[in-house]
């Protein structure tokens, strides 16, 4: 086995994902890692990361695309193994971030038992869900954030459930932080990330993450993808401190839902009606505004 | 030495906080807590104590508990938690991600049997369902033998030859909820007994690795043959372990296994925990009748070490194994082990006897029986079943 040095970058003394890696093009989780080492400047986070395509990043032992120190989990234990390191570090006067690292089937599904538990103790720790809406790792199966009508290979004829609303599930713990994270707004991203760093206790950051293998879409419309998904409403932008109050940092633009899922075979194998979705988007628009009028963060 | 009478699981407790709290000058310890009975008051100690440097977690599940304890000792520190049955199940994902890790944490397994149906007695197939772990199995007979087992545990669990977690066992209710008189160690004592917990892998931001990820089939089969060495080496570190023990403590506590009157034994009976008490009652009765019979507690079952054994056994030619435990469509576990330990011995006969399995009281007079039987036996047979009062 030859491990093959690391090429020259021009960001690596701000890089956490070293390049070399084997993502696929157009992952939206590769652009993620890539906004967090340039939010961090510099600093190592330790990373845990559960079976996700987060940890098929690291490659093949001897090598890892890593230059964090980073434990691969079980599925279910990202939060639980994050609440130890910190705890440890922190009784020794390190303030070090401990980060998880997660999808959406360690977020929303099987870990969301250790997720809710290190919520509610209010853990020192940064849990960011990459949320590509299905189990990309395995080859793209259901997971319960997979929006309604999306085709899966568990859902081959479009998934009948709706999408679990995470944040407003976090947002119910009262956690000092919760926001959501678009790959498409740089800037509100990186500030996002560094409000995390400097808060103390359980932060919460959920981060829609286009997956072209799974989604059917062009890698190179990954970004626009998310730019179209926060335009037409789908996905909001939005912070919560402390559970309880609100702010909202952009509001649609009047992008029509089709320009973000007739780009997408997912949707489109499963024939599903913009209607539907437009009166989804709605509903939730409603929650949250209500949310944001009667709880405001400014 | 303060002498005092305590429950097996405030013994426990307390050997865990002596432990943890002899880390402090080091990166201090941690744990994750969850209750399940008859292991509870385990962790209700832990959390109620005050440690100089260490925390406690209160997790919402074992499976989080065993995760925390990983990642507790992947940030250096001396990681440690206590479960049963059911718990010890729910949390083996994690029991063998902290073995593979070569992570040196120590578990307290209160044996309770494993349901349904639901059953709080003890038995010990909660943790011997474990067997196939990188873990190190010690089963004590007495409070005073789990506090000792604990310490010794540590001290083997960390050591550098073998960086392997450790589970120490002990009967649910006969020893967790029973008093006996204990000496428990003062700190000094403890501090000299226990070096700083270093755990050489542990995660470094200025050595960025990266734990647990993908590998090909010839670097994991390399893992697990340093596993497969590092539990060949126990032996050396256990023996040392011991021999300090006794320099500090003043006391040896038992090794891998104890055998008694077996130099002349033409049969011996082999038991771990309570039972081999009870065991040692009956043997030594029979002794003083004039009857050539001896016994081996078995104390450490992983590693299993068949040399040991085999010593132990000396030169008796009628082998009989209780096992408060059932493996469905084989038998008793420890027999397994016994049976494989003699299998160049053809002149030695084997019997396993089930017994006391879901927590069912076992007797002298019911070892009684097993030791009659065995006696007259002509040749072995499958597991044989004592059935005992309830």
């Amino acid at each position: 086995m030859t491990a093959v040095a690391p090429q020259p970058n021009r960001v690596s003394q701000e890089c956490i994902m070293r390049p070399g890696n084997t993502n696929c093009a157009g992952c939206g989780m590769s652009i993620g890692l890539q906004l967090l080492a340039q939010a961090l400047e510099g600093e190592r986070p330790y990373l845990a990361i559960p079976a996700c395509c987060g940890i098929v990043t690291a490659g093949a032992f001897p090598t890892s695309a890593y230059a964090s120190p980073t434990i691969a989990t079980t599925f279910a234990s990202s939060a639980a193994v994050a609440t130890g390191i910190s705890a440890v570090l922190r009784q020794n006067g390190d303030e070090s971030p401990v980060i998880c690292w997660t999808g959406d089937g360690g977020t929303y599904d099987i870990g969301v038992a250790a997720l809710s538990a290190a919520a509610e103790r209010n853990e020192d720790v940064i849990y960011i869900c990459y949320d590509n809406e299905i189990y990309g790792n395995t080859g793209g199966q259901r997971s319960s954030a997979t929006p309604a009508g999306v085709a899966t290979t568990t859902t081959p004829h479009g998934k009948t459930e709706r999408k679990k609303d995470m944040m407003a599930i976090m947002a119910a713990h009262r956690i000092p932080y919760a926001a959501t994270l678009s790959v498409a707004h740089r800037g509100d991203f990186l500030r996002k990330i560094r409000h995390a760093r400097a808060t103390r206790g359980f932060r919460f950051l959920l981060m829609l993450s286009p997956c072209p293998t799974g989604w059917k879409s062009e890698p190179a419309e990954s970004v626009e993808l998310i730019r179209a998904a926060v335009g037409c409403g789908l996905f909001p932008l939005y912070e919560v401190f402390d559970g309880l109050r609100y702010r909202i940092n952009d509001r649609p633009d009047g992008t029509p839902v089709e320009e973000y899922v007739s780009r997408q075979r997912r949707y489109t194998s499963a024939q599903i009606d913009p209607a539907v979705v437009r009166a989804r988007v709605a509903e939730q628009w409603r929650c949250l505004e209500a949310l944001a009028t009667a709880f405001p963060a400014d | 030495m303060a002498r005092a009478l305590m429950t097996g699981n405030h013994a426990a407790g307390q050997a865990l906080a002596l432990a943890g709290e002899a880390n402090r000058a080091a990166r201090g310890c941690a744990g994750g807590a969850y209750p399940i009975t008859p292991q509870t008051e385990i962790i209700e100690y832990l959390r109620g104590f005050e440690f100089g440097k260490g925390r406690i977690v209160a997790v919402e599940s074992e499976h989080s508990a065993m995760a925390v304890c990983m990642g507790a000792s992947l940030a250096g520190a001396r990681a440690f938690t206590a479960s049963s049955s059911n718990g010890l199940a729910y949390m083996t994902e994690n029991v063998f991600a902290a073995g593979y890790l070569r992570l040196p944490i120590v578990m307290i397994a209160v044996n309770r049997t494993l349901g349904p149906p639901w059953n709080i007695w003890v038995d010990q197939g909660d943790s011997l369902a474990l067997r196939d772990a990188p873990w190190l199995q010690f089963y004590t007979d007495s409070h005073q033998d789990l506090v000792d087992t604990i310490l010794v545990a540590f001290r083997v669990a960390e050591d550098r030859r073998v960086l392997l977690p450790a589970i120490v066992a002990l009967d649910g209710f006969v020893v967790s909820h029973t008093q006996m008189a204990v000496d428990i160690p003062p700190q000094e004592l403890v501090d000299r007994y226990l070096p700083p917990c270093d755990v050489p892998h542990r995660l470094r931001p200025e050595h960025p690795a990266t734990m647990g990820g993908l590998t090909w089939p010839r670097e994991t089969e390399h893992q697990r043959r340093e596993i497969q060495r590092a539990m060949e080496r126990v032996p050396e570190v256990l023996a040392e372990a011991l021999d300090e023990f006794e320099r500090v403590f003043g006391r040896r506590p038992d090794g891998a296994f104890r055998a008694e009157h077996t130099g002349d034994a033409g049969a011996v009976l082999i038991a771990c925990n309570t039972m081999a008490r009870t065991l040692r009652t009956v043997v030594t009765r029979r002794r003083r009748a004039g009857q050539r019979v001896g016994m081996v507690k078995a104390k450490l079952f992983r590693p299993f070490l068949r040399q040991a054994l085999r010593d132990a056994i000396g030169p008796a030619t009628r082998v009989g194994v209780l096992d408060r435990n059932h493996s469905p469509g084989s038998g008793g576990i420890f027999w397994q082990e016994v049976a494989a330990t003699l299998q160049g011995r053809p002149d030695v006969l084997v019997q396993d006897y089930v017994v006391g399995i879901g927590g069912g009281d076992v007797t002298p007079e019911v070892i009684d029986g097993i030791l009659d039987d065995l006696l007259v036996r002509e040749r072995a047979a499958e597991p044989v079943w004592e059935e005992v009062a309830t």
